[in-house]
């Protein structure tokens, strides 16, 4: 069973410093970017960490904003609200987790290209990056698939991922990113 | 043609484009989640100035972050700018500026240069 106390102990020595579940709009991804810099700010790390650490937040807010195939409220089964959470683990690396609805369809595409970024080397992800970059393709959204390869670059780690099938339209799909000072 | 100047907001950066000069700037943060939306203008002006630009365009960027849906659109304000340099009525440059310690940002600005056929100039500010 879920222990909120724990939780709130956990929150309180700092190792969760936001968490939040609910729908995502323009405005509270501005109030969340807000209050994870002025936290960011006091952690006494290097900039160099703490703008990377923020960078990989953006990209993990605005992939929230932007797939969450949940907020299509005419489909059954959708859930408009998505999940986030950032914290550090006991070695002191910043860990962010996010949950959101993605329809089933979805899912092998977006696995696929997982897949792909968690296969290649450091120099690999940099040609990759450039290669989407320079596609000329736009998605609808503006990003044309490079928010999860500069993820996978800035955190130098491999992205932890899973898909739970929740009923016959949706999965949920969740996201670990590490990033390591 | 006009100038442009867009004041710089929490998500997006402050723009200045000079036609008078040939003097353009990006300067701030590129976080919008629409910048399609934002950088349309600016877009709009590079083809206005493209058919008469001044003899030398110099086109400064100092972002201190910006996402990936923005750098799609830098990499458009670039390839612009390359066909102003191309057309050779205008000498174009790249201002590339990074703080010392984002080795990021740096090579972000590496990864454009080896895209555009621009001169670029990496300027390392204090952080």
């Amino acid at each position: 069973m879920f222990d909120i106390f724990d939780f709130y102990e956990k929150m309180e020595d700092g190792k969760i410093m936001l968490s939040f579940k609910g729908e995502i709009t323009s405005d509270l991804l501005s109030s969340i970017l807000k209050i994870l810099e002025s936290k960011l700010d006091h952690t006494g790390d290097e900039p160099r960490l703490r703008k990377k650490v923020y960078n990989v937040l953006v990209e993990c807010l605005q992939n929230l904003y932007h797939h969450n195939d949940g907020a299509d409220t005419n489909l059954p089964g959708a859930d408009q609200s998505a999940l986030f959470l950032i914290g550090r683990n006991s070695e002191s690396n910043y860990r962010i987790i996010t949950g959101n609805y993605i329809l089933n369809s979805n899912v092998e595409g977006l696995k696929a290209r997982l897949d792909k970024i968690n296969s290649l080397s450091r120099e690999e992800l940099k040609a990759h990056y450039m290669n989407t970059l320079n596609n000329d393709e736009y998605s609808g959204k503006g990003g044309g698939g490079l928010g999860m390869i500069d993820i996978a670059r800035k955190s130098g780690h491999k992205i932890i991922y899973d898909f739970k099938q929740l009923n016959e339209q949706f999965s949920f799909f969740s996201l670990i990113i590490t990033i390591a000072p | 043609m006009q100038e442009i100047h867009i004041e710089m907001t929490a998500k997006t950066p402050e723009v200045n484009l000079d036609h008078l000069s040939g003097k353009l700037e990006l300067k701030g943060r590129s976080i919008p989640e629409n910048s399609i939306e934002f950088y349309s203008p600016v877009f709009a002006w590079m083809d206005d100035y493209a058919n008469h630009p001044k003899p030398e365009t110099a086109l400064h960027i100092q972002l201190e972050y910006f996402n990936t849906s923005s750098s799609k659109c830098v990499l458009d304000i670039l390839k612009k700018l390359q066909s102003i340099n191309q057309s050779g009525r205008s000498k174009s440059k790249v201002y590339w500026y990074y703080e010392e310690d984002d080795e990021d940002m740096l090579e972000a600005g590496e990864d454009y240069q080896a895209i555009i056929k621009v001169p670029f100039e990496m300027v390392k500010i204090k952080a």
